[in-house]
């Protein structure tokens, strides 16, 4: 019998609810000033940036991205801009 | 080996034979003697378990649940208010489909505060999902608790099932019961607990997610089917039992002198002891009686129920509840039984007694059989009230 | 470094349907990268199990487990003592999560008897501030003042009339282990305070400020902005406590007035319209000098 209906779930079965429908905005990474501080991975509620400090090259998964504005309003050198999504 | 113990103790010690993994309660009377037994049984190392003494029911029912999530085995106990108190964890459990054993101690409820026998506080769990087992005696209520743990944990049922013992009648009297000597024996009865879906690191499920309309009726359905699937396990385990352990009070009923009776007296728990010795005197002035016990409340025995009273008279039902606004709880089942099956030729009749501890006796029987002559399908019917009192 | 690959194997995935810019599902990511895939976690009734397991989906990679409202620690307790019975409690950190409600009003009786026992049992409240996830009432950890659904401010009020609950000196008066208060604008601190707290043996507290996006009634992007205010103006003091002792405290570098913190918040905002409002802002200075003297913010 499976009992699981509406009761037991299978982990990290939430990827499959692309969350980026969410956006109005979303990031642009200029990469033109980066200093690698990784804040903006740090402050994402998602967890859609990733990069690398050693290139400074950041980027965002806009699968997932609800287009908070979080990122570009804490990056300290003002390297992320946040523009509206063409829907 | 044949012991005089205090039903407590027959309770602790075959919950010890089951040997559960972690044991939480919160202590109530009449159930404090079972959990203060299981606690010196740990402090002396004859059951190793974690005996988690809780703040609350509350949270005694909630720390079994995370166990038993985890896959362990699990057990608890408690009584009325307590019962009431964590009532909402066991629609939880039971939603989770999670194998706890509990005891029940029967016991009335508060307003007014009253700590004697009564079954009141069962009523109030009896749609929650969870299995209902009710004990007659000391010794059924040992070998009950074994049984239990082997129904909970069919891979098909997995359900909690309440254990029902009558507060103070059953808990705090000694009885002749005879023990299992080997712990051997009921591990060959009750294999080792082997739950498919856990919380475990290494297959990380996610239990409790929120049921949106979409789903949630499907869950209540699988989870109303498990509860109807369970009857044969029910008769199974008892049958099981018989062939180990040669003792066997019934699967879902039982019955006694029903043979040729003309009418019968239908009740669930220590008052079927009183009721057959009743009954024996009656038959013995040559009235036709018989009584048929149920065993199991939930699942509700509905075909042994018909198969037992569709050609007899008179149906005589003794409950320790009541349900204000309706009537009787038991009797209004019984009669609901016999209506599906278009028989309308038994009269039934449902009788209050018991409430608050209030004794019953086999006088008491005698005259309820008398007056059941004179009624017609009435239930909800106190019986034995002090006229001074009201 | 992180890859692309690397942000779908996190153990608190993307997908779920927090609010664009929910403080909460940040905390929970900052601190599952910390205990790692060894955790069984709980979860209170509240915002974060109800958008992160809408059943199928969850975000969950670790075993979780969500119950009742006010059983997380109950739960978690029973967790810890299943693994111990099974001898595998070593190398796998028992997570319980809970909100205001969960942790500081209906949950306390059962957070009470979990650090009584001193269970090994990590707590993490997720302070928001009131009970966002039923449509933001008054909880007890709801602040001084602030508007919410049953502590409106209308003519006869400025909305709640009663400090927020002392919740982690409750923590330090059942003299658990450790104690620590965190907050969503200090990501490093946070996971510090969470590694330190894997490292310990026996019950501990972590109670993380979580701004929360349509409670507090200001725009997603400046939930970080508003917790590191919290912090600056002396309203939300961070520090660590071991029994009853306070060890450590993060210190202010500049002084903030709370009037800088609160005109960013929609909750607020009935304490700017005159004079009787200002006389409460003062109420709320006097609260965060309070904090910042007891705690030797400064």
């Amino acid at each position: 019998m499976d009992f699981k209906v509406g009761i037991i779930a299978m982990p990290g079965a939430a990827l499959s609810n692309k969350t980026g429908s969410f956006a109005n905005e979303t990031p642009v990474f200029k990469h033109k000033t980066c200093t690698g501080c990784n804040l903006c991975i740090y402050f994402c509620p998602e967890g859609v940036v990733y990069g690398d400090k050693k290139t400074k090259i950041y980027d965002f998964d806009s699968d997932y991205c609800k287009g908070c504005g979080i990122c570009a309003e804490e990056c300290p050198v003002g390297d992320i801009e946040m523009v509206l999504v063409e829907k | 080996m044949k012991q005089v113990l205090e039903g407590s103790m027959a309770i602790a010690d075959g919950v010890r034979m089951a040997e559960p993994h972690v044991i939480s309660a919160y202590p109530i009377t009449p159930q404090t003697h079972i959990v203060e037994h299981l606690s010196q049984m740990v402090a002396d190392g004859d059951l190793k378990a974690e005996f988690i003494m809780v703040e609350s029911e509350h949270s005694a029912a909630s720390v079994v649940l995370g166990a038993s999530a985890c896959g362990v085995r699990t057990y608890t106990a408690t009584a009325s208010q307590g019962l009431l108190y964590m009532e909402e964890v066991i629609y939880n459990i039971a939603g989770m489909r999670l194998p706890v054993v509990m005891t029940l101690a029967n016991r009335a409820v508060s307003a007014p505060i009253n700590i004697w026998n009564d079954m009141q506080d069962a009523m109030a769990i009896r749609d929650t999902g969870a299995i209902m087992l009710v004990a007659e005696n000391n010794q059924e209520a040992y070998d009950m608790h074994i049984q239990a743990f082997k129904i909970a944990e069919n891979q098909d049922v997995m359900l909690p099932v309440i254990v029902n013992v009558d507060g103070f009648v059953l808990t705090h009297t000694f009885e002749v019961v005879e023990t299992i000597d080997s712990i051997d024996k009921v591990k060959e009865y009750l294999p080792p607990i082997n739950m498919e879906y856990k919380l475990d690191v290494e297959n990380p499920y996610s239990f409790g997610t929120l049921g949106e309309p979409s789903v949630y009726m499907e869950s209540r359905y699988n989870l109303y089917n498990a509860v109807n699937f369970s009857r044969n396990v029910i008769i199974d385990a008892a049958k099981e039992f018989k062939d180990m352990f040669g003792r066997f009070y019934g699967g879902l009923t039982d019955s006694y002198r029903l043979d040729d009776a003309q009418t019968v007296i239908v009740a669930m728990g220590s008052v079927l002891g009183t009721i057959k010795d009743a009954v024996d005197e009656l038959r013995e002035s040559g009235k036709k009686l018989g009584v048929l016990k149920i065993r199991s409340f939930r699942p509700f025995p509905e075909d042994e129920i018909v198969a037992a009273l569709k050609n007899v008279k008179n149906v005589i039902v003794i409950e320790k509840a009541i349900c204000p606004g309706k009537g009787g709880i038991l009797s209004v089942e019984i009669r609901d039984s016999l209506f599906k099956h278009k028989i309308n030729s038994v009269n039934v009749n449902g009788y209050t007694l018991g409430l608050g501890g209030r004794d019953i006796t086999p006088r008491n029987i005698h005259e309820l059989v008398a007056r059941a002559e004179k009624d017609e399908n009435v239930d909800g019917e106190f019986f034995g009230l002090s006229q001074q009192y009201l | 470094m992180l890859t692309k690959e690397e942000t779908h194997n996190e153990l608190f995935t993307m997908g779920h349907t927090g609010c664009s810019g929910c403080a909460q599902s940040m905390s929970v990511k900052l601190i599952m990268e910390i205990l790692g895939k060894n955790t069984i976690a709980t979860n209170a009734t509240g915002c974060l199990e109800v958008f992160s397991t809408r059943w199928p989906e969850s975000s969950w990679k670790i075993p979780w487990i969500h119950s009742l409202f006010e059983n997380s620690a109950a739960v978690a307790s029973g967790v810890e003592a299943a693994l111990k019975a099974m001898g595998k409690k070593d190398g796998i950190t028992v997570l319980a999560q809970g909100g205001d409600g969960g942790t500081a009003d209906i949950g306390l009786q059962s957070l009470s008897g979990m650090f009584e026992r001193n269970h090994d049992v990590l707590y993490v409240c997720y302070d928001n501030g009131a009970y966002m996830n039923t449509g933001y009432q008054r909880s007890g950890l709801t602040p001084f003042d602030a508007y919410t659904t049953t502590s409106p401010s209308g003519k006869e009020s400025f909305g709640n009339n009663r400090p927020k609950k002392y919740m982690p000196e409750i923590a330090m008066a059942h003299r658990i282990p450790y104690t620590a208060v965190a907050s969503a604008g200090y990501p490093m601190d946070l996971q510090k305070k969470v590694k330190k707290a894997k490292s310990i043996k026996g019950a501990k507290y972590l109670q993380v400020d979580v701004p929360c996006v349509p409670g507090w009634k200001y725009e997603p992007k400046y939930s970080v902005k508003l917790a590191q205010l919290a912090v600056q103006t002396g309203l939300y003091p961070l520090f660590e406590a071991e029994y009853d002792k306070i060890i450590s405290v993060k210190k202010i570098s500049k002084k903030i007035p709370v009037e800088e913190y609160l005109k960013l918040q929609g909750r607020f905002k009935h304490l700017f319209k005159d004079e009787a409002g200002r006389a409460e802002i003062e109420k709320i200075q006097k609260i965060a000098d309070q904090n910042i003297e007891r705690f030797g913010l400064i």
